[in-house]
């Protein structure tokens, strides 16, 4: 990257998320030592209870959080970028529409999701023709039923779609 | 010699037209997910995991390892064609392998690649193919405190060897650990840390955790980084193949050398990647053009590529004789013996003799067919790189979605992966390593089990686990692999001090 487009040089501190990891895996820590006293971390009549080995995991893990915490405060140079606003975008760009293809699975089935994420993607992103989209968009997906369906035998979650087609 | 015939009765197990044509599509789709950004060994075996669910275990564990050994050979040919590598063991071939390929010389550097990690593959199965079944003997007489002691020093050598931060690498590991005890508690019946979510019962399945951590969180990372990929074009003749063999004789020592580093650090669980780095170091070191190193040497690609075969393939030794997968790969093997009905551990030698030695016997012949694979058709897995990333990745997601969901028939497991994905992206940017963790979730229930059995046996004192000689000295072996660095440099600091 040249100097003199600052617009693009800036994103969070790396430091910054150096701290912010720490402090998510001291939460979780704490989650899961709430969790294992409420199962019971001391000796029943079948020896150690259920929240036994997990509380120590989590002091584990609440130690070396301490740790990373501080050496985050202590040693991260402040100028080192996580990322650049930019980079974060594209990656942005991946999980957004990801998340959505996850949410129209159970009602669409995967193979008519496959076929739109990849649809965007490659229109989106990668700015084909609409013939070529369509070829990689359905044909991706009518491979993958063929193989899984019907050589390998595993059923995978089907919609409308399928329904209309008689499987 | 109960080994041979054992060994000769697997041979004619995978020779079965059926497992042979298995173990070709293996390769062929492992060196495809070596070659594709976002699939790797793990979560490319992962992914393919129910594909075997209906097939004979034996065929299953033969077509799995074979995408493995795939896999092992993709890496090499994007690090030297496009100086990317396709798998992190395969960073310290761009070294020396990129440049090979600007000076013209991608077919003899590929030639070296392939044939190095040929080399250091069948070092590890011999070495597999006589000491697996006396460690297993051996393990026949572990109780639950030796048990937890082979935990305990693998995942000390963990926090000990790895490159990233020991407190990072702890909390990444420990994380795992609570991860696994999430859900229905095997000893007491109890349920815990689910909070009340329905969908925690059952815990977290450490696939899904690969697919998400390895899988999206790659693709996040290859997205972030903007792709473009020039790549050198390939030819391999048989011409270029026959001169570089004449050649690779030469480098005996740093071949052996590397066969040895590769096969400790893959069964120690410090895996592939450091055993590249470490053996391409050595050899830079002793070589006499170590200097040149960097600059297109042969002597650079042999040594990186025959230690991460020697330990990708020595992962599997524990895995086969204790249980106690080597590498992420091979928990994700594990993991499938387990859904196809086996226990993996010593008794597996005793009571699935024809898996074990189908296994390893596929080992020897697969790795065979790989090198010729690979070697006949880098032209072809070349253009699959030129294939642009908005195809790609879609199809990879797709992909892993399939892999997340048929693992239990739950669209749960899918968002969960994605989940995984973004905690996989941020973990790896600030240097957390992944394995540990993946390794703690699939070890967690078994590796509670066997502290809390020997806790019961022992009335909560910890002296159990020093309470005989065997148990003493794996838990010490595991105290010094987790304090190596401090007992490496204070022996350093000893020996610098001036002598009075």
């Amino acid at each position: 990257m040249k100097r003199g487009r600052a617009s693009a040089e800036t994103g969070p501190s790396h430091r910054a998320v150096e701290i912010g990891v720490a402090l998510a895996t001291t939460g979780f820590a704490v989650l899961v030592i709430v969790g294992s006293l409420r199962a019971g971390i001391d000796w029943g009549a079948e020896g150690p209870r259920a929240g036994f080995f997990p509380f120590y995991i989590a002091m584990f893990i609440l130690l070396a959080s301490m740790v990373n915490l501080f050496s985050a405060f202590a040693d991260s140079p402040r100028e080192k970028l996580f990322a650049q606003w930019g980079q974060l975008l594209r990656v942005l760009s991946v999980i957004i529409p990801t998340a959505v293809f996850v949410g129209i699975i159970p009602t669409l089935g995967i193979y008519v999701s496959s076929a739109l994420l990849i649809a965007l993607f490659m229109k989106w992103l990668g700015k084909y023709r609409w013939s070529i989209v369509a070829l990689v968009a359905v044909g991706v997906p009518v491979a993958t039923f063929l193989v899984f369906e019907k050589w390998f035998l595993v059923p995978l979650p089907k919609g409308p779609v399928e329904a209309m087609l008689g499987f | 010699m109960e080994e041979v015939v054992n060994l000769f009765h697997g041979f004619a197990v995978v020779l079965q037209p059926f497992n042979i044509m298995v173990m070709v599509i293996g390769i062929l789709l492992g060196v495809i997910i070596g070659v594709l950004p976002g699939l790797g060994g793990a979560n490319g075996v992962a992914i393919l995991l129910p594909l075997t669910f209906s097939m004979s275990p034996t065929s299953a564990i033969i077509m799995l390892s074979c995408i493995y050994w795939g896999a092992l050979f993709g890496g090499a040919i994007t690090s030297i064609l496009f100086n990317i590598p396709g798998e992190p063991w395969s960073v310290a071939t761009t070294f020396d392998g990129y440049p090979m390929a600007q000076k013209g010389q991608a077919g003899e550097a590929l030639t070296a690649a392939f044939t190095s990690s040929f080399v250091g593959a069948l070092f590890a199965v011999i070495m597999i193919t006589l000491v697996a079944p006396l460690v297993a003997a051996f393990a026949l007489q572990f109780g639950p405190a030796e048990k937890f002691g082979v935990y305990f020093l693998a995942f000390c050598s963990f926090i000990g060897m790895s490159k990233e931060p020991p407190f990072k690498t702890l909390a990444a590991m420990m994380i795992g650990f609570a991860l696994a005890s999430v859900g229905l508690d095997q000893m007491t019946g109890a349920l815990r840390l689910t909070f009340g979510f329905t969908d925690l019962l059952s815990g977290f399945d450490f696939l899904i955790a690969v697919i998400g951590l390895f899988g999206i969180g790659e693709i996040l990372l290859t997205m972030e980084e903007g792709l473009a990929f020039k790549g050198r074009t390939a030819t391999i003749n048989s011409k270029v193949v026959l001169q570089t063999w004449k050649k690779l004789p030469r480098f005996w020592v740093t071949s052996l050398r590397s066969c040895v580093i590769g096969c400790w650090m893959g069964i120690t669980p410090a895996g592939a990647t450091p055993a590249s780095f470490m053996s391409y170091g050595i050899a830079k070191r002793t070589s006499r053009n170590g200097r040149k190193f960097g600059t297109g040497e042969i002597e650079g690609v042999v040594a990186p590529e025959t230690a991460a075969h020697a330990a990708g393939t020595a992962a599997l030794l524990p895995m086969l004789a204790l249980g106690v997968p080597g590498s992420p790969t091979a928990a994700v093997l594990l993991g499938g013996l387990l859904i196809w009905g086996l226990q993996p551990g010593p008794m597996l030698f005793v009571e699935n003799k024809d898996f074990v030695w189908g296994l390893i016997a596929s080992m020897y012949l697969g790795n065979i067919a790989g090198l010729i694979i690979v070697l006949t058709c880098v032209p072809l897995f070349a253009a699959i790189l030129r294939i642009p990333f908005s195809i790609i990745a879609p199809v990879i997601l797709v992909f892993c979605a399939i892999g997340a969901y048929s693992v239990n028939n739950r669209t749960f497991d899918v968002m969960l992966m994605l989940v995984f994905g973004v905690i996989g992206y941020i973990l790896k940017k600030c240097n957390y390593p992944l394995a540990p963790l993946v390794l703690a979730i699939v070890l967690g229930n078994k590796a509670e089990e066997a502290f809390r059995q020997s806790l019961l046996g022992s009335q909560g004192s910890l002296a159990v686990f020093f309470s005989n000689g065997l148990v003493g000295t794996i838990m010490t072996l595991g105290l010094i692999a987790l304090f190596w660095p401090l007992i490496s440099n204070g022996w350093a600091w000893l020996r610098s001090r001036p002598a009075y």
